[in-house]
């Protein structure tokens, strides 16, 4: 009787597993990764580009980063363009929201002029690099579905590896495939495939730390794009969290006014 | 007591910021044809440059900024000038700015023409496509609140527009003589303006709407004559009142743009408008090329008597964004006018040579304009430009 029970307690156990999907099981894991960065406040930071076209030849931009975390919605988010020299004082603020598209400015100093841009340019590459909009937009949940595909090892660690596939019709992938690792939900490779479904792009995050400990973040983001041999590195330095950022800090008089 | 505490502040911290920046540029233009008049010239090289030194309190409320301008032409006696573009100080509030000082303010949304941008006088002489701004001195207060911005303006010195030189090109036939500006106001150029505007945005959409009470920055032109007996053109500078209104609306690829004007204080009292779209296509041609089609109508209710060449005209162009390393933009835009058949054409495209270096290429013409049409005068003023331009 007790073992009869006892087999049944277990099958039960056993269907419940098997009734997670695959991509339940794949939502669950992107959820997870976001739960755990949750609380940031804001932070600013300083972001280098590196690009290289096939001949290695380089260019190189500087930008500013400010976030700010907007628990109902999406993030508020101001990036400031420093180099090169006749960009300077270009300025794009973004509203991200969880669903629908994003409300995006650029301001041209030249003209004094705050732009609104249509944020459905998803696939555009971000000032000429290997990153496109969607790449370097915040990546709220709800923007793609998921699906659990195994689990293997990066960078030496036990990883999740999930595919997900962006809802937007705008997006310029049809899937991407995310390695994460088991430990801290930490982002380690993104594959990125083009609406023709052969791979584009791949993404590897170098040099983790964790800030407010809890906070991880990668110090070199690496895209590599294998249909044009050229590719961009990223590198983030001078992280700052909760330096008390205010709404009052991303509006269109706050474009204006950052140098 | 106030300077004294910034001061003390500044010496303690040690971390103000101080930037310099800014640009030199060589420049050429050539014209296609010959000119309407002989003291006009086929070809203009010039120079100009524009730094600009922006200084940053460490408490970062507190900001100056000074953007002087020069450029020395090589034939164009008013188009060699020198401007403050900016000379400013702007402190911040958590919820409210003043900037005091002279300062650029830009409204509006259209690509095609700029009705409901007021604040500063239009320097033509650098371009006849109207985006260049004189420096205005201005106290301007912004209120930032929930319900919207709301920026005030007291503007208590008027500039007056530029024009080209008698050896210049793009000017009317006779030349406008700048020196015999008539005004409506007793005060002349002291008279004081004010603006106001109340802007709001919600998600996809950015509202604006503005008032102006004050010296008009468009002169009318009439008949007179200067010293030598000339023939010229005398600017007259009216009173006005205008109410403006600026939408944009963004919608997947469409950005829905509309912009309206009412002046009043001259006779006689009209509106104007431009409304139209940019539809903008990303990754065009299988590319990484956005490419943009714009279209926009153009509408003044004075109709053939309106000074504007655009009264009744239809906008259409072409933007190409390369999204490549040197940042290649093209710009291809042509005005037809629905009703005296004048037809504008205007390219413009630039590229970052390098990290320092952007050439642009500019090119204008004007067909088909009939003797009664406002851009009659600048028939034979096709030309292209190209600049080559330092940062640093």
């Amino acid at each position: 009787m007790l073992r009869r029970l006892l087999l049944l307690l277990l099958s039960l156990g056993a269907c419940s597993a098997a009734a997670q999907t695959p991509e339940e099981k794949g939502l669950a894991i992107a959820t997870a990764a976001e739960r755990r960065d949750d609380g940031f406040g804001d932070f600013t930071a300083n972001m280098e580009m590196i690009l290289k076209n096939r001949h290695a030849e380089e260019s190189r931009r500087k930008l500013r980063v400010l976030e700010r975390e907007v628990p109902a919605d999406g993030d508020k988010g101001l990036t400031l363009f420093d180099e090169p020299a006749d960009v300077k004082g270009t300025a794009l603020l973004t509203f991200s929201h969880k669903v629908n598209d994003d409300d995006q400015w650029l301001y041209l100093p030249a003209l004094k002029r705050v732009k609104r841009i249509s944020s459905a340019n998803k696939s555009g590459s971000f000032m000429g690099s290997e990153f496109s909009y969607e790449d370097i937009g915040s990546q709220e949940i709800d923007k793609y579905r998921y699906k659990y595909l195994r689990d293997e090892p990066c960078d030496g660690k036990p990883c999740f590896v999930i595919e997900r596939y962006p809802v937007s019709p705008n997006s310029g992938y049809t899937r991407q495939v995310v390695w994460l690792d088991q430990a801290h939900y930490r982002t380690w490779k993104v594959e990125y495939y083009d609406r023709k479904q052969s791979l584009l792009k791949t993404l590897t995050f170098n040099g983790y730390q964790q800030y407010l400990g809890k906070h991880w973040r990668a110090a070199e983001l690496f895209m590599q794009n294998h249909q044009s041999g050229k590719s961009t590195l990223l590198k983030w330095s001078d992280y700052k969290f909760r330096v008390g950022l205010k709404d009052a800090d991303f509006n269109e008089a706050s474009l204006k006014r950052q140098r | 007591m106030y300077i004294g505490v910034t001061l003390s502040t500044l010496i303690v911290a040690g971390t103000a910021a101080a930037d310099w920046s800014g640009s030199v540029a060589l420049e050429y233009r050539g014209f296609t044809q010959t000119p309407l008049d002989d003291e006009q010239h086929r070809h203009y090289f010039s120079v100009a440059a524009q730094p600009e030194y922006v200084y940053a309190l460490p408490d970062s409320k507190d900001q100056l900024r000074f953007v002087p301008f020069v450029r020395v032409d090589q034939y164009d006696s008013e188009r060699s000038h020198a401007d403050i573009r900016e000379l400013s100080w702007t402190q911040v509030g958590d919820s409210h700015e003043w900037r005091i000082g002279i300062g650029k303010v830009f409204w509006g949304v259209t690509e095609s023409q700029h009705l409901v941008d007021i604040v500063n006088q239009t320097d033509l002489v650098e371009n006849s496509d109207g985006e260049d701004k004189l420096g205005q001195p201005m106290v301007n207060l912004a209120l930032i609140r929930d319900w919207g911005t709301v920026d005030l303006f007291v503007l208590p010195y008027f500039r007056e527009r530029t024009f080209a030189g008698a050896e210049g090109r793009l000017r009317w036939q006779p030349r406008v003589d700048t020196e015999q500006a008539v005004y409506e106001s007793s005060r002349g150029r002291d008279h004081v303006d004010y603006a106001a505007r109340w802007a709001k945005s919600w998600s996809g959409i950015d509202l604006g709407l503005s008032y102006f009470s004050g010296t008009s920055r468009d002169p009318r032109l009439t008949l007179g004559s200067d010293a030598g007996g000339n023939l010229v053109l005398v600017p007259h500078y009216e009173l006005i009142h205008q109410a403006g209104l600026d939408l944009a609306a963004v919608q997947g690829a469409w950005l829905w743009k509309l912009e309206a004007i009412y002046r009043s204080g001259i006779d006689p009292a009209y509106f104007a408008s431009t409304a139209g779209f940019e539809y903008t296509l990303s990754g065009a041609f299988d590319s990484g090329v956005d490419l943009g089609l714009l279209a926009e109508y153009l509408y003044d209710d004075r109709g053939d008597d309106s000074p504007s060449p655009f009264q009744d005209d239809a906008f259409a162009g072409v933007r190409l964004a390369f999204n490549d390393a040197a940042s290649s933009e093209l710009l291809f835009g042509i005005v037809q006018d629905l009703t005296s058949q004048a037809r504008m054409f205007n390219l413009e495209a630039s590229r970052r040579l390098g990290d320092q270096w952007k050439l642009s290429v500019e090119a204008r013409a004007v067909a088909a304009a009939p003797a009664d049409d406002p851009v009659f005068p600048i028939r034979r003023d096709d030309y292209v430009q190209l600049e080559l331009a330092r940062y640093f």
